[in-house]
């Protein structure tokens, strides 16, 4: 369902250059540029081992791409404005003037991704915190504003007034995206004894306490039935009008895919080789031979039409 | 056909002729002393010892053969009474529930008899007269026995203790209605538990009067040493995950530097308690750097050595830190500036006009680390609520889920290497206060591998775990000091068993540290240990 309306208004969020990764002789990315645009949801697919992951490890700090430049604009694509400054100072962020901040993901460590540029994202094999409760993981995923309310546990060792504060705000949003998520009944069983759906639930809600501008969701419907599938993007859709949220969406679930992004990306050995509209990429000869092959005898068509 | 070979194959209906079954029985007992031999002969048969500067063999194959044939019998009485009615079809356990009167019959004519044995007076004395082994063994059955009655008794007066105040102020554990008598005392065991040990241990001086005072203060004192080195491990092993085989380390540091900086400068203990407790953070620190990035089993290897480069470093830097002579004359405890001295003026007990009497300081000490311990108690709790300690407790169930939530795991790390080092900082320098004499002899491997007994057997994270595994394996050590080696025997064995029925410690799971309707415990099969 793209919702094509509001394409003027949608900027660019994510401007990914020339992003390599490279493990010993293998290329699991090559070359890839790619943008994502502000308020979109942006479907990356592909068939297995494509790089999809691995892009998405570069983006979220977990590897350092071996060439590249993954850059994100808080606020509008004004603060792109301040890129080439920010890149030949050596800087890791940069603020452009009357714009929000630029931030070069690919010099900061994960946990700052998370933090400053607020990159939130999820994981193709769950990771919970297990023998935490639910509100635990919630406000774990708080840390950054609670540990800084705490006055960097000094304050909370004395047991200030403006800690305890935070803490109750922080319990109030927790439980709220345990509504959110339909969770709220469990707040207080330990995230490992969850039914699975209910786990990739819970590690959104964890990622969306963190307040990211954009969530990177690694399969988030592997292993969800269909009405799951159905709730689950239900919820992408809601979190995303009502947060201001821009969501990367890697997925193999096509009903999930189809539906809701506003834009596909599709990666083939390391390559973007087609992106658009959900429609536009259904009819893409070049993702249908990716995905099925062809048959033999047409073989020369469609490398010619591909240009191969 | 298939009639007849089923009975064969299904183990529930095999008859074996009578003969069989005895030829069966005795084979079996007969393996079984060879085994036992083989093992005994090893570990019991051949005795060295030290004469005269030299390591000599002592055979001692009569005690070796007896303790075979006693495990043989036992065999063979297990083979003939239980395991024989257990062919058909029963398993062991499932005979339990109908043993279980006989069970608890014998359980308290044991107790019983043990407690009747051990009051008789002389009744030791003479055993020593009659037979010498048995004696070591009945003595110390008859210790375990009026210890474990004496401690259980005292227990539950605390608990009730407890219970009448908390009914008093208007308290009442809803589960404690309507049950068995048993279950409705133990209801709100989780609470009430604690404040009953808090209770003794406030007034074990007063308890313990009588002619062996002195040992049991003093044997408190040192089961209260390793409770605040436990509970300081906890933070690091049991809280972050982050296995440290070196933790003696950082007792050492802190035990040193009370040491110098008080016979050098001459600052009394509680000015150096913070200054041992910094150092010992500083080390945790330097220690924390390097490690960071390691893993496990890798992990605990390089702790390890950590705390021998430290052991190592004391033993050799002999200008400084005296070598394997040690620092002596460190000055004792005051109490708050007047000393515990038979002579002389203004000290404790002329100021107060008493008696001069030993107990009082070491009365004095026992505060002092039970004051220590549960601040160390108390500040570890309270982290646990605040957001690092909440980090700690994530860093341990997943690091990569906590980078991708912001979380800085290298200062992550590190505090929890700091702050645990440093509790071990201020045990280190109590130690060398109390002890008068420190050299690097007392800061050996063995210690970092008891405090870590402690904290695993315990339970990892369970402050009430370490308490309880501290009690057992101090306080136990303590009591069989007569036991000589045997007691490493049991303390072995003892663990081989917990770690059968209670793999993840004594008090395993944990308390969450925050919730929304209520507090549920999670039981410990979800927790993780933490891979460093």
């Amino acid at each position: 369902m793209a919702d094509g309306a509001s394409d003027a208004t949608r900027d660019d969020l994510l401007r990914v250059e020339n992003l390599t990764m490279r493990f010993g002789g293998l290329v699991a990315v090559d070359k890839l540029s790619f943008t994502a645009r502000r308020g979109d949801i942006t479907a990356i697919i592909g068939p297995n081992g494509a790089g999809k992951t691995t892009f998405f490890n570069c983006i979220t700090g977990f590897y350092k791409p071996t060439e590249g430049r993954v850059a994100l604009a808080h606020g509008s694509q004004a603060a792109f404005e301040a890129l080439p400054a920010a890149t030949f100072g050596g800087k890791q962020w940069s603020k452009a003037e009357g714009a929000g901040a630029v931030f070069l993901l690919e010099r900061m460590p994960g946990f700052e991704i998370a933090r400053l540029a607020r990159v939130a994202r999820t994981f193709q094999n769950i990771r919970l915190f297990a023998g935490m409760t639910l509100l635990e993981n919630l406000l774990v995923a708080q840390h950054t504003v609670l540990n800084a309310a705490s006055g960097y546990t000094i304050g909370g060792l004395l047991g200030l007034a403006s800690f305890k504060r935070a803490e109750a705000e922080a319990i109030d949003k927790a439980a709220y995206w345990l509504r959110e998520i339909g969770l709220i009944d469990r707040a207080d069983d330990p995230a490992g004894d969850l039914p699975y759906g209910a786990q990739r639930r819970l590690e959104i809600a964890r990622a969306m306490c963190t307040d990211p501008v954009l969530l990177c969701l690694d399969e988030p419907a592997a292993g969800l039935n269909p009405r799951e599938s159905a709730e689950l993007n239900a919820l992408l859709l809601k979190i995303r009008e009502e947060h201001a949220l821009s969501i990367l969406l890697i997925e193999h679930d096509m009903g999930v895919v189809m539906q809701i992004s506003d834009r596909i990306a599709v990666l083939d050995y390391g390559q973007k080789i087609a992106g658009g509209t959900p429609e536009e990429i259904r009819a893409d000869p070049r993702v249908i031979a990716a995905y099925l092959g062809v048959p033999d005898d047409e073989v020369e068509d469609v490398e010619a039409e591909v240009g191969l | 056909m298939t009639d007849t070979l089923q009975p064969e194959t299904s183990p529930v209906t095999r008859t074996l002729p009578r003969a069989a079954i005895t030829a069966d029985v005795i084979k079996d007992a007969g393996i079984t002393f060879l085994i036992a031999l083989l093992l005994f002969g090893s570990i019991v048969g051949l005795r060295t010892e030290t004469v005269n500067g030299v390591l000599v063999l002592m055979p001692q194959f009569g005690k070796a053969l007896a303790l075979a044939a006693a495990v043989a019998v036992g065999r063979l009485l297990l083979d003939v009474f239980i395991w024989r009615r257990m062919k058909d079809g029963r398993t062991f356990t499932s005979l339990i529930p109908s043993a279980l009167p006989i069970l608890k019959g014998a359980g308290a004519l044991a107790v019983v008899f043990g407690l009747a044995l051990y009051s008789i007076p002389g009744f030791r004395a003479s055993l020593v007269a009659g037979a010498g082994t048995v004696h070591g063994a009945l003595g110390a059955v008859a210790d375990l026995l009026t210890f474990a009655c004496e401690s259980t008794f005292l227990v539950m007066a605390a608990m009730a203790i407890v219970r009448a105040a908390r009914l008093i102020i208007g308290q009442t554990p809803e589960e404690a209605v309507g049950q068995g008598m048993l279950r409705r005392f133990t209801a709100d065991f989780g609470r009430e538990f604690p404040i009953a040990l808090l209770l003794i241990a406030l007034v074990l001086p007063a308890l313990t009067a009588g002619p062996s005072q002195r040992y049991a203060i003093d044997t408190a004192t040192q089961i209260l040493i390793y409770v605040m080195l436990g509970w300081g491990l906890n933070i690091v092993v049991g809280l972050a995950g982050l296995l440290d085989l070196g933790y003696v380390a950082f007792y050492a540091v802190g035990a040193y530097t009370y040491a110098l900086i008080s016979t050098q400068f001459g600052w009394s203990f509680w000015v150096c308690l913070p200054l041992a407790g910094f150092f010992a953070a500083l080390w945790g620190i330097t220690l924390g750097f390097p490690v960071l990035r390691l893993r496990g089993d890798y992990l605990a290897i390089v702790t390890m050595a950590f705390g021998e480069i430290i052991r190592i470093v004391l033993l050799n830097w002999q200008s400084l830190t005296g070598g394997p002579n040690g620092i002596n004359r460190i000055p004792k405890l005051t109490f708050f500036g007047l000393p515990f001295d038979r002579t002389g003026e203004g000290t404790f007990a002329s100021v107060f006009g008493l008696k001069f009497d030993p107990l009082h300081r070491m009365v004095f000490l026992y505060y002092v680390i039970l004051a220590l311990a549960l601040l160390t108690n108390f500040i570890t709790l309270r982290l646990r609520r605040l957001p690092i300690g909440r980090a700690w407790e994530a860093l341990r169930e997943d690091e990569i889920a906590c980078r991708s939530v912001g979380i800085n795991t290298v200062t992550t790390k590190l505090t929890a290497f700091a702050i645990g080092a440093m509790f071990g900082g201020f045990a280190g320098s109590f130690f060398a206060a109390r002890q008068g004499f420190i050299s690097p002899e007392s800061f050996t491997f063995m210690e970092s591998a008891l405090v870590l007994a402690i904290v695993v057997l315990g339970g990892l994270g369970s402050q009430l775990g370490v308490v309880i595994a501290a009690v057992i394996l101090i306080g136990s050590a303590e009591r069989f000091r007569d036991l000589e080696d045997y007691r490493m025997l049991i303390f072995g064995l003892s663990m081989v068993l917990v770690m059968i029925w209670r793999p993840r410690g004594l008090m395993s799971g944990r308390t969450p540290s925050a919730f929304l309707k209520a507090r549920k415990n999670i039981s410990g099969s979800f927790v993780k240990e933490g891979r460093g």
